[in-house]
């Protein structure tokens, strides 16, 4: 029996791949695109503002509610966010890139790309979490401060507008150490990959043609993992634009684009405007994977 | 051999993995802290009675048994769907394969706040009501996209000599599938299936949009610190987390480690 079937199986391949294709299929794109595609169909709704019912006749009213001037400012706001967090991530991970790709091989490589990797799996939660105890007024980095003799310059720092606040946990300061922390290891290991890259002999006959290291920088190192870098910036920046978790927890409640679309959804009530309003990251993010695309990003991912 | 690091170099890469590791060694501390109240900095004492005072909270026991629920069914299902795409696309061209990879990833690419309201709004619409089983959806959905990653990894390193040796011993189909593909795929699956288990358990933003009234270990964490309370049983149930994603993510590589080197 089974081996007739399979004979079957094997020799009608379009059954065959039929068969493989049907439920991924079925489930990814018919489910998971037409909700996506459905996502769209709710913002042309509204919301019947006497009964709170969703209106399903359509109306470009929930669009027009979504291009105000408070709106365009939480976009505003959250596409500066999203740009700071990719920067420091390129600052702060390319050193860790580099020094696994170039300076270790075998086991110890093996033991830091893990240690790169596990943040990635584990605990997304729990990791935003440990900075409420780490930057709490009480907590940690206070200490850290005091115990150096610096807890005047912590509280400068606070003092400065934008930035600042009454702590680091309920500042954008803050919040931008977390967002940086929790997406770092996105950047990280595509950088890595793009240094492995890197042909030495390159890097050997620039600093042969007396280049100084700054020059080999610029002129050799930087273009070649720049397709890294745009791969890892997909990930920093597409993540914090959605974001709605650190907001909530770390910072002064000043609302990002993940927090309106989560409030609009769940204490609103407000399907349709939470539904336009998601549309805007996944607009700004088609534009950022146009670029991303030219500098290369797929073919490094 | 490579040549020695440059100091300045090893001291920024060190900061930098310091960043990424320190932080989560505060939440053990404080899992033992004496205080309820606040984050104080050395605690001013340890103590275990947390621990006992979260195994008796029944929200707690609630919370974990329909996470760990949760995860196993959508691990199941994500491993089936992402093997089977993996099957699809490997070594087989179709129209409309590069879109099948695209919306593979697709759930993880874009922000989770994406894919939960995309799929609340498809709820909304079909009018089915949010259970386990809405949760179950949501969490497969991403889940595919990391079993058929490992999947599809595996099956293009293995060596299309052995199928067709098994064929010319005159293996018959289903015995080439039984005895040599399943056995060279299964560390795949299994490593897949893990890490599926271990983002699922912690996974919050599709939760919290594909839930009713239910509450997962996350979601209780969550609402612990929107509005705060238990604050000390909140540290236990963290470490609790983080020991439960931990080791299936220790064993996938272990698993993965192992079998590369055979």
């Amino acid at each position: 029996m089974i081996r007739s079937l399979s004979t079957y199986l094997y020799t009608r391949r379009r059954f065959r791949l039929a068969l493989l294709l049907a439920l991924p299929v079925g489930w990814l794109v018919v489910v998971y695109g037409g909700s996506l595609g459905s996502l769209l169909l709710n913002s042309f709704f509204k919301i019947d503002s006497f009964s709170g019912t969703i209106d399903r006749s359509p109306t470009l009213e929930t669009w027009r509610q979504v291009f105000t001037d408070a709106n365009m400012a939480v976009a505003g706001r959250t596409i500066g966010m999203a740009t700071a967090v990719t920067i420091a991530s390129v600052l702060i991970g390319f050193p860790l890139a580099y020094r696994i790709a170039r300076y270790t091989s075998g086991r110890t490589k093996t033991a830091l790309v893990l240690a790169v990797l596990i943040p990635l799996w584990s605990s997304y939660l729990v990791r935003v979490y440990a900075w409420k105890l780490l930057l709490a007024s009480e907590g940690v980095a206070a200490w850290a401060f005091n115990i150096v003799g610096a807890s005047s310059v912590l509280n400068w720092i606070l003092a400065l507008p934008i930035v600042g606040g009454p702590s680091l946990s309920t500042s954008s300061l803050g919040q931008f150490i977390v967002f940086t922390y929790i997406w770092l290891p996105y950047m990280v290991l595509p950088m890595q990959a793009a240094v492995e890259r890197l042909p030495e002999s390159l890097l050997e006959a620039s600093a042969d043609l007396g280049a100084s290291p700054a020059t080999t920088f610029r002129q050799i190192t930087w273009p070649l993992i720049l397709p890294g870098v745009a791969a890892g910036s997909i990930f920093t920046f597409s993540l914090t634009l959605g974001d709605y978790i650190i907001p909530t927890i770390i910072g002064d409640s000043s609302p990002f684009i993940g927090l309106a679309i989560y409030s609009q959804q769940g204490v609103a009530g407000n399907l349709p405007l939470a539904a336009a309003l998601a549309i805007i990251p996944v607009m700004v993010m088609g534009l950022y994977l146009t670029g991303a695309r030219k500098l290369g990003a797929f073919e490094a991912l | 051999m490579k040549a020695r690091a440059p100091r300045s170099l090893t001291a920024l890469a060190t900061a930098a993995l310091m960043y990424l590791h320190l932080p989560i060694l505060f939440v053990f501390l404080y899992a033992f802290t004496t205080e309820d109240a606040a984050f104080t900095f050395p605690p001013p004492g340890l103590t275990t009675r947390w621990f006992g005072v979260a195994a008796q909270n029944q929200d707690i026991r609630q919370a974990l048994a329909l996470s760990l629920m949760v995860a196993a069914v959508a691990t199941a299902t994500a491993l089936i769907l992402g093997t089977l795409a993996a099957g699809a696309v490997w070594r087989t061209k179709f129209f409309g394969r590069e879109t099948l990879s695209l919306f593979i990833v697709l759930p993880i690419a874009l922000p989770g706040i994406i894919t939960g309201i995309a799929l609340r709004s498809a709820i909304s619409v079909t009018g089915i009501s949010f259970s386990f089983w809405t949760l179950v959806i949501g969490h497969a959905t991403f889940c595919v996209a990391v079993a058929y990653n490992n999947v599809i990894a595996r099956m293009r390193r293995l060596n299309p000599n052995l199928l067709e040796a098994s064929a010319d011993l005159g293996a018959s189909g289903w015995q080439t599938f039984r005895y040599v593909l399943i056995p060279q795929l299964g560390s795949a699956i299994v490593t897949g299936g893990m890490l599926a288990f271990a983002l699922s358990f912690d996974e919050i933003i599709v939760t919290t949009f594909t839930a009713g009234n239910q509450q997962t270990l996350p979601i209780w964490i969550f609402s612990s610190l929107v509005r705060p309370r238990n604050r000390p049983v909140t540290n236990v149930v963290a470490l609790l987390v983080i020991a439960i994603t931990f080791v299936p993510i220790i064993l996938s590589q272990r698993f993965a480690a192992r079998t590369e080197n055979q």
